[in-house]
């Protein structure tokens, strides 16, 4: 995916950017409201991702015009504030959902993709490999004519594998990725939704290869 | 004799069971608890009927009513006082400095208007004025002198009608004679040429209005001058030939007045009589009940004022005034 | 009271100061008539061949005539001797020049005003002092005095009655005015800071001028105190916001397990802080917004189901479904922000202990009273220590790996409490835990 990161504070961009990247998105950054206006004219973005205190005006002032206009990418605001402020509601000023400072990028993906899925008329990518058409933000998994909604972490757990096929995940990464930093998993866990995940693949051409000590590999063919 | 009596009287100030009394009389029952001591300067005559009308409502009660000349009066009650309960003069002057000096006590709920009481002590319950009186045989019918300067005018005009038989008050010896020669005075400049043309007239000299009247009756006076008119009117026998002339140049009217002696023993008796003295006229005038001359306003119609009842009354009581006074007089009339 | 008081006294001495007052002038006015009787006499007395003459003059005891009949006395004297009058009327003694002396004195048991002159009469062989003194009784002064009294304590009254009045009527206007002024503000909004703009008595605008200026200060003073959090936040999240995302990004890169721990380690300490500070943000601020509750009429459910669509990408993350069950709306008169606020604490509080593909029931329900009940198929709650989990700061044992100070379910208590409500732990005979917040 496309964003567009209007953040003042360079340092955070880049982590935000760095991490983002990793899952293959591009990242554009502006830190000046004009810069994110220059942005927005020239480029077309699948999300915004919008701190709310600039320091050339507030972010809501960007809201404001972003909504005036026909252009309907959604918007995430990020915020340092409290959520339960009562000076700001940010929904009512035109954003699609806000995340407070520091956030979990997990849930930022798991945001995006629930405003992506409310945006019905914005295009989503879906890839496809191997016989499969996996939907990322639907959540779909499409083989031949059958389709089925994949479970949360089924769907994270076979993007991972599907954004690098070949690539050996260990389990370790794997859990990373799909659980929370505060949850004790056991090995176990990923084995039960690689196993469900093999599952719904067989009538596929693709094939999750478990390498003992290594990690697992999506595989075609 | 007359004179005698009245000096005598005068140079022994003894105690009433001494006292030569012009009169005497009791009225009541014998056996009545109280009895009040009335020391008066009007005649029993006229007073009876009132004392009788009072004791009706009073059956316990008995009244001794003596009568003197009005310096007596203040001689004895001086010396005695605890003699006395009620004191009843026409000498307003003698009377407002006994109430001055402290010799009666107030009555209380007897409301009678300021001109007519003092202190709330001394009560006036009569109005009575000094007049001239005159023998009509010597006047001839509407030649009556009307005031005083007409009667000077008419005796100097025939001296020798009135020569002797002209008689008025010897102030020496009666207080109301002195009380209205003063008054007189004051009033004007014509009292003393009446005076000394009187006393060219070798004027004749009385204690009391009842002599002189008696005298005119007799013809042994024409005119007298300054007698109480209410005793000629109290005389009816005497109306054919006398007639009384009301001054109309100025009037000089005394009060009759009455007090509580404050040594009296029966102070709520005595109170009720001259409560009864003041209250008796103003029902319906009852000449049988109440023969005298009623009080009635301080000025009426023919501007007759009374005399004021007042402390200036004790100017003319000053030893020293009276002393030059008399002299004045004397060498007036007494010529 | 005091009010009363201090006219009553004024009432009284004026009373006192105005009789005083009145009681010289009348002696005054007394005095005055007896000198001119003295002076009267003095003046009618002459030297004759020797002898000391005194006409006495009829207006001397004439003006002495007073409305009570007062009594009069008289002393005339010619050296020792008393030419005439009363010999024991107590005589002042007068200078030789005609100069008169005035004292009062007791005559005959009554009081008496004396007023003395003297003269000297020179003769053809001697000289000889004359002193005259008038003496009158002061029935009428006393008289008079009384009527003073008596108007003047009926002034003194009506002054005070009248004062009091006016007192009690300014009293009790400027009381009705502080009062509608005191409702006007009482019924604001616990954030109304706007001046007050009734209009007020003159003696009272330096004091609303005070308040209103008062409550700018403070206006302005929160707002800077807000503006200060929310930079501070921003300061202090903004950082710590950078820290996290790139100990996600190198946790990704990195292969070494004990690199992998501690930066996992890392990360659980960020948003360990970060979600105490954002409790016990909440926490202070509900305590503050639960003495003045911002009560609109809320649908319940409307509530719920935006607080479920929040919280359901977070959700979805475990694989939990949120569901939402009620029949129609149920209104109730209450503070949104901090009811959402506990809700959002309960929900997060039974995602952090619920198993994976599991399921969180929010119901509400209208009878008897509102409430809300929040179910879900976990662990439940350790029976022995239901009681003292809502305490502040107390976690219950199952909580012992999990990120989150105990702040919520007090948050949540709190809450119910400020609505006049409160919150129930209960665990459910089929399994799991039950948080019921009822209003």
């Amino acid at each position: 995916m496309k964003f567009l990161l209007v953040e003042d504070n360079i340092e955070l961009a880049n982590a935000v950017s760095a991490r983002l990247n990793l899952d293959g998105h591009v990242v554009d950054h502006a830190d000046k409201i004009e810069y994110a206006m220059a942005f927005m004219q020239t480029g077309e973005y699948d999300l915004i991702l919008l701190d709310i205190m600039l320091p050339d005006g507030d972010g809501r002032t960007f809201l404001k015009h972003h909504r005036s206009g026909k252009n309907d990418t959604p918007v995430i605001v990020l915020t340092a504030r409290s959520q339960v402020s009562d000076r700001i509601s940010l929904l009512d000023l035109g954003a699609d959902d806000y995340m407070t400072k520091p956030f979990d990028h997990e849930e930022l993906q798991a945001r995006c993709r629930a405003v992506l899925r409310r945006n019905a008329g914005h295009a989503q990518s879906v890839t496809e490999l191997g016989g499969v058409a996996l939907d990322p933000v639907a959540g779909r998994l499409t083989i031949g004519t059958s389709a089925v909604t994949l479970r949360n972490r089924e769907l994270r757990l076979l993007e991972l594998l599907i954004s690098a096929p070949g690539q050996i995940f260990s389990k370790a990464k794997l859990a990373d990725r799909l659980f929370s930093y505060d949850e004790d998993v056991s090995e176990n866990a990923i084995e039960v939704y690689i196993g469900r995940l093999r599952k719904h693949l067989e009538p596929s051409e693709l094939r999750i290869t478990t390498l003992r000590g290594l990690g697992y590999r999506l595989d075609h063919g | 004799m007359r004179y005698l009596v009245a000096l005598m009287i005068w140079l022994c100030p003894l105690g009433a069971f001494a006292q030569e009394w012009e009169d005497q009389n009791a009225f009541g029952p014998a056996s009545a608890k109280t009895t009040l001591r009335v020391l008066s300067s009007t005649d029993t005559s006229l007073f009876v009927p009132i004392i009788e009308d009072f004791l009706q409502e009073q059956p316990d009660v008995s009244i001794e009513y003596f009568v003197t000349g009005t310096a007596q009066i203040d001689q004895v009650f001086r010396a005695a006082p605890e003699d006395f309960d009620v004191l009843i003069s026409s000498a307003m002057d003698l009377q407002l400095k006994l109430v001055n000096d402290g010799f009666s006590v107030k009555i209380e709920n007897l409301d009678q208007p300021q001109w007519a009481q003092w202190r709330q002590s001394l009560f006036a319950f009569t109005t009575e004025p000094a007049t001239i009186v005159i023998n009509r045989a010597a006047f001839a019918p509407g030649a009556v002198p009307q005031t005083r300067q007409e009667l000077i005018a008419a005796m100097r005009a025939r001296p020798d009608i009135f020569r002797g038989r002209v008689g008025t008050y010897d102030v020496r010896e009666s207080g109301l004679g002195y009380l209205f020669a003063t008054q007189d005075a004051r009033s004007s400049e014509t009292f003393w040429r009446l005076m000394e043309v009187m006393g060219g007239l070798d004027a004749r000299l009385y204690c009391c209005s009842g002599a002189m009247i008696d005298d005119l009756v007799a013809g042994k006076l024409m005119v007298a001058y300054n007698v109480l008119g209410s005793y000629v009117a109290a005389r009816e026998d005497v109306a054919e030939q006398l007639e009384v002339v009301l001054p109309s140049d100025f009037p000089t009217t005394m009060m009759r007045t009455a007090f509580v002696s404050s040594r009296t023993d029966v102070e709520d008796e005595a109170s009720a009589f001259v409560r009864h003295l003041v209250e008796v006229q103003t029902g319906p005038r009852n000449r049988e009940v109440f023969p005298l001359p009623p009080l009635i306003s301080a000025v009426d119609d023919t501007g007759q004022a009374v005399i004021s009842l007042e402390p200036a009354l004790m100017t003319y009581l000053d030893p020293l005034k009276r002393k030059t006074f008399i002299k004045e007089w004397s060498s007036a009339v007494i010529q | 009271m005091t009010l009363i008081g201090s006219a009553a006294a004024i009432a009284v001495l004026l009373f006192f100061v105005v009789r005083t007052y009145s009681a010289q002038i009348a002696q005054s006015g007394q005095d005055s008539i007896l000198e001119a009787s003295v002076t009267s006499i003095l003046d009618a007395v002459t030297l004759r061949d020797g002898d000391v003459e005194v006409d006495l003059p009829y207006v001397a005891f004439s003006m002495l005539s007073t409305e009570a009949d007062d009594r009069v006395f008289y002393a005339l004297w010619q050296d020792e001797t008393l030419l005439s009058g009363y010999e024991l009327l107590p005589v002042a003694d007068a200078p030789d020049g005609g100069e008169i002396v005035l004292v009062s004195a007791i005559f005959d048991g009554a009081p008496v005003r004396v007023a003395t002159a003297a003269r000297i009469l020179v003769g053809a062989n001697d000289r000889m002092r004359v002193t005259v003194s008038v003496a009158q009784t002061q029935d009428a002064l006393a008289g008079t005095l009384n009527k003073i009294s008596r108007n003047v304590g009926l002034i003194g009254a009506g002054f005070f009655i009248l004062s009091v009045l006016v007192a009690s009527w300014a009293t009790n206007s400027t009381i009705r005015l502080m009062e509608r002024l005191t409702n006007s503000i009482t019924r604001r909004g616990p954030k109304d800071l706007t001046p007050v703009a009734r209009p007020v008595p003159l003696e009272m605008a330096p004091l609303v001028a005070l308040l209103n200026s008062f409550m700018a200060r403070l206006d302005t003073s929160l707002k800077q105190s807000e503006d200060f959090i929310a930079e501070a936040a921003h300061r202090v999240r903004t950082p710590l916001a950078t820290v996290r995302s790139h100990a996600e990004a190198t946790l990704q890169r990195v292969e070494r397990e004990d690199n992998r721990q501690a930066l996992r380690a890392m990360v659980r300490a960020i948003d360990e802080s970060s979600r105490a500070a954002g409790q016990l943000l909440d926490h202070a601020m509900i305590t503050f917004r639960a003495d003045h509750l911002e009560t609109h009429e809320v649908d319940l459910v409307e509530l719920v189901e935006d607080l479920v669509t929040r919280l359901t990408p977070v959700a979805e993350m475990k694989d939990i479904a949120l569901t939402v069950v009620s029949e129609g709306q149920v209104r109730v008169e209450a503070d949104a922000i901090l009811l959402q606020n506990a809700l959002r604490n309960l929900v997060e509080n039974a995602l952090k202990y619920v198993p994976e593909e599991s399921e969180i029931t929010l119901e509400v329900f209208a009878t008897p009273r509102p409430r809300i009940e929040v179910r879900d198929k976990g662990p439940g709650f350790p029976p022995d220590q239901m009681q003292d989990l809502a305490a502040r700061f107390s976690r219950g044992e199952n909580a012992k790996d999990t990120i989150g100070s105990g702040l919520g379910l007090t948050i949540a208590k709190d809450v119910a409490m400020a609505h006049g409500g409160e919150l129930t732990l209960t665990n459910m005979p089929e399994g799991g835990a039950c948080v019921t917040l009822l209003l």
